[in-house]
């Protein structure tokens, strides 16, 4: 009985962050999405160390190569985790080049070894990589560990997964964060004054949502000038991305502020003479932001698709830097990937992501809203 | 007025006579003049967007001469910038624009040229007039699009029903499985993976909507069959988006109104089973499925643009994406246009559908 009571009080004096937190933990589906999607921006967050390679670290023997085998026994000898180098070996009969596993030396997988050098957080240089292959057991070089395969070029299809993460895991949630200012700064202003400020925003949110989302994407994106640096082209992209998205934002902040403007505090904030600003800012938006939060969450896959089209169709993102998009025009070519199946990895993360963040968006409505 | 109401509850020929009565007129021609200020809001956005892109495609084109060998006289290539009004400032180039889409008298040499009265300025890359490049692909995207759609509404409506009316059967939580997937994979990627298990299956991706004899000698008796088996992918990709969407959206509404006591009040007095679920529940649950016929008409050419080019299905999108390439911004802005109108005329559609649907909307004006 007291138990209850207890559980009863701390239910009372739980605030509406801690109720929606509360309900989210018992959404199972957006549970074990949350913690999907905190590992997918963990690796982001470490991807250069992840990754063995870089972003243009090719070998050409390696060339659509499939995934590096892992063995254990070097000529029935147990060795630990160890790879074979790949080489040109001509036969002998037809002198037909193919490139087969050489398996007169091993060359041991090593944790924590020193390979290409990359700045952690974009300013402390570091050359340390989570695993790697360096000297094989007779001192030869060139062997390489491509745990997902080599793409067209090369490269390592794993390493730039997790490298490519970084830009196609954050540029949704930059973009975000842009459209949920613009959408509550022009909602605020929309909803607050209302009149004729208010008609002229509405035509302008009406007029770019009748006009369909990727055609206005590319549009958008084929403005983008060439020969700029990774760094502008991915402002360039956030900015195009909230282009669209923020006018769902502004739409539900209006509707909130339609509905509280005339409630009683906001009378009592004007009459004790609070600036309008710190009206909106300070009791207005704190009474609304959980939906905001919803609907931000809600509008990030279809920005993670916006992204990964327009890299895919090359208006996106440009080498030397990578995207899921980008890593995505390898599959351009049906018959090449039936014979490289290990090409479509990227689009197992791009659907897990985009899974993920519908369901973990879904338990978030649910959470916020207080009548369920 | 009292009794006009009891008219609306009665019949369904009652209710398509009402549906021409007067109010309901009105409003509609109310809802279709409201379209002409919000397409040239629309036409200035885009105009705007078209022009963002830096250089113009008289400078494009020119460089492409350039690097063919060939050389232009200055006075020509001003003539070129003058006859594309790119000399003007951006407001009377964006006057210009639009003045020629809506009339060109017959004097100018456009009219001459083309005989038409509607000038959407000379597309570079295809070497045509814009118009005459839209009316190659219109027909098709327009048909493939409305197919699409018909196909979306005959598919889920019958689903998302049986689905309310057999909640947390085995048959519900597969459909809604299949529906979280179906409106999370990206169209695109969705098409790479058709195209493949295609391939595998049949040797063939078939790619395309029609094949190489299709092309020479059209779609007869002979190759129907082989016509609709590439109809298959293009559906599948196209349509499961929005399938699953509208399945979502009509089973979460039916379990509303499943649960709402008319409903209990109809069981009780013995009303059929049948009557209760499309009579009523189902009238009321189609209405924001109704509404949203022009979001999901956007987001079916949003979603078929890059689709269609994996799919290389000759429809606007992927012409828009040349079109992006080569700068060819008339080209690529009338596109935009002709989609937008489209997607302005879907929403007409929805507002007037559903005026008829629910009484209510007629005297307080529109969905939006």
């Amino acid at each position: 009985m007291a138990k209850k009571v207890q559980s009863n009080e701390s239910y009372y004096v739980a605030s509406q962050w801690q109720l929606m937190g509360r309900k989210l933990k018992q959404h199972k589906l957006a549970r074990i999405s949350m913690v999907i999607l905190g590992i997918l921006y963990f690796f982001a967050l470490l991807g250069n160390f992840i990754a063995p390679y870089g972003t243009i670290e090719f070998d050409s023997i390696y060339k659509d190569c499939s995934p590096t085998k892992i063995h254990m026994y070097h000529e029935g000898e147990k060795v630990g985790p160890f790879v074979y180098k790949l080489s040109k070996i001509s036969d002998k009969k037809t002198l037909r080049v193919t490139i087969s596993e050489d398996t007169k030396e091993y060359y041991p997988i090593h944790f924590f070894t020193h390979g290409e050098p990359y700045k952690v957080l974009g300013f402390i240089p570091c050359d340390l990589h989570l695993f790697g292959v360096s000297e094989g057991s007779n001192g030869g070089k060139g062997a390489r560990i491509y745990l997902f395969g080599g793409d067209s070029l090369g490269r390592d299809i794993f390493s730039r997964i997790f490298l490519g993460s970084q830009i196609s895991l954050t540029i949704p949630f930059v973009a975000a964060a842009i459209s949920l200012f613009l959408g509550v700064l022009l909602g605020a202003v929309s909803g607050y004054f209302g009149g004729r400020v208010d008609f002229i925003i509405q035509r302008i949110i009406e007029v770019i949502s009748a006009v369909p989302q990727i055609p206005l994407w590319l549009a958008l994106s084929a403005a983008i000038p060439p020969g700029i640096s990774t760094i502008q082209i991915y402002f360039y992209m956030t900015i195009i991305l909230s282009f669209i998205n923020w006018t769902g934002m502004a739409r539900t902040v209006r509707g909130k502020f339609l509905s509280l403007k005339n409630e009683d505090f906001i009378l009592a904030a004007q009459l004790s003479g609070v600036s309008t600003w710190n009206i909106i800012w300070t009791h207005m938006v704190p009474g609304f932001m959980s939906y905001l939060i919803v609907s931000v969450t809600r509008s990030i896959p279809s920005s993670i698709i916006g992204e990964t089209s327009m890299s895919y169709l090359g208006l996106g993102i440009k080498p030397p830097a990578t995207s899921w998009g980008v890593m995505l025009q390898e599959t351009s070519s049906v018959t090449n990937i039936v014979s490289h199946p290990n090409k479509l990895i990227p689009i197992i993360f791009v659907t897990v992501t985009v899974l993920a963040f519908n369901f973990f968006g879904d338990g978030l409505r649910d959470a916020a809203d207080p009548y369920k | 007025m009292n009794d006009e109401k009891t008219k609306e509850t009665g019949g369904f020929f009652e209710g398509i006579a009402s549906f021409f009565r007067r109010d309901l007129v009105s409003y509609i021609i109310k809802r279709i003049l409201a379209i002409f200020p919000s397409l040239l809001l629309i036409s200035f956005v885009i105009f705007v967007v078209i022009q963002l892109p830096p250089g113009d495609y008289v400078s494009a084109y020119i460089a492409k001469l350039t690097g063919q060998g060939e050389q232009m006289p200055p006075e020509v290539i001003e003539q070129l910038r003058a006859d594309f009004d790119l000399d003007k400032p951006f407001m009377l180039q964006y006057w210009s624009w639009i003045k020629g889409i809506i009339w060109t008298p017959s004097n100018t040499t456009w009219y001459r040229l083309y005989g038409s009265h509607h000038n959407w300025k000379y597309s570079f890359s295809e070497g045509k007039p814009v118009w005459t490049v839209i009316r190659e692909y219109l027909p098709l995207t327009v048909g493939l699009t409305l197919a699409v759609m018909i196909f979306q509404y005959l598919v889920s409506i019958p689903l998302a029903v049986y689905s309310a009316t057999h909640q947390y059967s085995l048959g519900d939580y597969l459909l809604s499985f299949i529906g979280f997937i179906g409106a999370a994979v990206p169209g695109f990627i969705l098409a790479i993976i058709c195209m493949i298990l295609a391939y595998k299956w049949t040797g063939n991706p078939l790619v395309g909507l029609f094949s190489k004899e299709m092309l020479e000698n059209g779609v007869h008796w002979g190759n129907i069959g082989e016509f609709l088996k590439r109809l298959i992918i293009p559906f599948i990709v196209l349509g499961l988006g929005g399938t699953c969407g509208t399945i979502r959206s009509i089973r979460a509404q039916m379990l509303d109104e499943i649960s709402q006591p008319y409903t209990l009040t109809a069981r009780a007095k013995g009303v059929s089973e049948t009557k209760i679920i499309w009579k009523y529940c189902f009238r009321a649950a189609i209405n924001p499925t109704v509404t949203g016929l022009g979001t999901s008409l956007s987001h079916l050419f949003s979603g078929s643009t890059v689709s269609a080019m994996v799919l290389n299905i000759m429809i606007m999108g992927p012409v828009l994406y040349d079109a992006l390439l080569s700068q060819d911004m008339y080209l690529a802005g009338a596109i935009v246009m002709v989609q937008a109108f489209l997607v302005e005329v879907g929403i007409l559609l929805a507002d007037i559908g559903l005026a008829f649907l629910d009484p209510r909307i007629r005297f307080s004006g529109g969905s939006r």
